[in-house]
């Protein structure tokens, strides 16, 4: 939401000094409020794919802004240009600054080359969320997968992200696996030269 | 077990779970940003944000009440006292003051100078009667009517538009007697 050149209030929002990124509230603010996006949300689709693509739609949004403040606080303005790179960028500097902890795992995909997959025992947003029987396979960490498609998406390395419950053998709670399949261009070398203009 | 006494917001905020502000920030924002799309006139979007508070502000008051310790507050001054001080800093780490009092004592202001729904936000000029964090509004008036207090919310002044910290005028309508929802002779 930042209007180019416009000067309304009577201090720019840009000049304001980035915070430090250290500032906190609480668990169940931000749980309250996840639950009544998704609430809201709920009212206003048919069914669940399109509540998912919704909630993976607001999450795009905060994953193109997050990778912006956190190359420009973090990293200096340097943007990962290669695959590797990226994906472990998602998996801990992202994800630490977002959940504070690295990601549980991140896996090569071994049926597709250009499957990886991001595993959390229990995602965050996911924590106070239990989906009823009959809404089947949805899952809230659709978010999730739309924060880094929004990450990998602004970084020039489009794909398809979605999050998928996994059960585990001995825990009650499904582990949540988010699956990014590579668009075709970025695992060829083209992905060098359209990534070269920062 | 002698009775707890109630605690500091400062020291439930340091037991509480914790997440990132920007998290909560940038979700937020992405929430505002569907409305606004869906919805297309501010003054829905407002609604929209002071009924979605609401929500929250109903089941907010039991967790604010189970961890904070409070006992009944003796008056709405003790009231706004607390969720200035206790509320606010539990759950969104910041602390607001109350001022602003009037003869009766029913109407106040809290003013809060720093508030994390608003980092990194600046309204375009097609948005300019929105109230952004009118979610806030919608809680408070939320969680008080769970403890019997009918009140009225509204925003005097909003850093979003220009103003320098964001105030909020919170004026009790009524006091609304619990009721029991079983006769006690039957």
């Amino acid at each position: 939401m930042i209007g180019v050149g416009k000067i309304k209030q009577y201090s720019n929002v840009l000049d304001k000094p980035l915070s430090k990124g250290k500032q906190e509230v609480s668990l169940s603010a931000f749980a309250f409020l996840f639950s009544e996006l998704v609430q809201y949300n709920q009212t206003q689709v048919d069914n669940i794919a399109e509540l998912e693509r919704r909630l993976e739609d607001a999450g795009y949004a905060v994953g193109a802004r997050v990778l912006e403040l956190l190359c420009h606080r973090d990293k200096g303005n340097r943007r990962e240009t290669r695959l590797l790179g990226i994906l472990s960028f998602v998996h801990s500097t992202v994800w630490k600054v977002l959940f504070g902890k690295v990601a549980d795992s991140l896996e090569k995909g071994t049926e597709h080359e250009d499957e990886y997959m991001i595993s959390e025992k229990e995602l965050l947003v996911n924590r106070f969320i239990s989906i009823p029987k009959d809404m089947g396979t949805f899952n809230c960490g659709a978010f999730v997968a739309g924060i880094v498609r929004g990450v990998l998406d602004s970084a020039g390395f489009p794909a398809v992200v979605t999050a998928h419950f996994v059960p585990v053998e001995g825990q009650q709670r499904p582990r949540t696996t988010i699956l990014i399949k590579f668009a075709e261009e970025v695992l060829t070398s083209f992905s060098l030269i359209v990534t070269l203009f920062l | 077990m002698a009775p707890v006494g109630p605690r500091s917001g400062d020291a439930i905020f340091a037991n509480v779970e914790r997440v990132n502000a920007e998290l909560f920030t940038l979700t937020y924002g992405a929430t505002v940003r569907q409305l606004l799309t869906d919805l297309e006139e501010v003054e829905e979007v407002n609604k929209q944000l002071d009924q979605m508070g609401y929500n929250i502000g109903i089941r907010l008051i039991d967790e604010f009440l189970a961890k904070s310790n409070v006992t009944r507050c003796v008056d709405f001054r003790e009231t706004a006292e607390v969720i200035a001080k206790v509320g606010f800093k539990m759950f969104l780490g910041v602390t607001a003051t109350v001022s602003n009092w009037d003869a009766d004592g029913t109407c106040c202001s809290i003013i809060l100078e720093d508030n994390p729904l608003v980092d990194f936000v600046e309204l375009p000029d097609t948005c300019q009667g929105l109230y952004y964090c009118n979610i806030l509004s919608g809680v408070i008036r939320g969680a008080l009517e769970m403890v019997s207090m009918k009140t009225e919310v509204t925003w005097i002044r909003d850093v979003l538009r220009g103003d320098d910290a964001y105030e909020l005028q919170v004026k009790l309508l009524k006091q609304v007697p619990e009721e029991y929802p079983y006769k006690d002779d039957e």
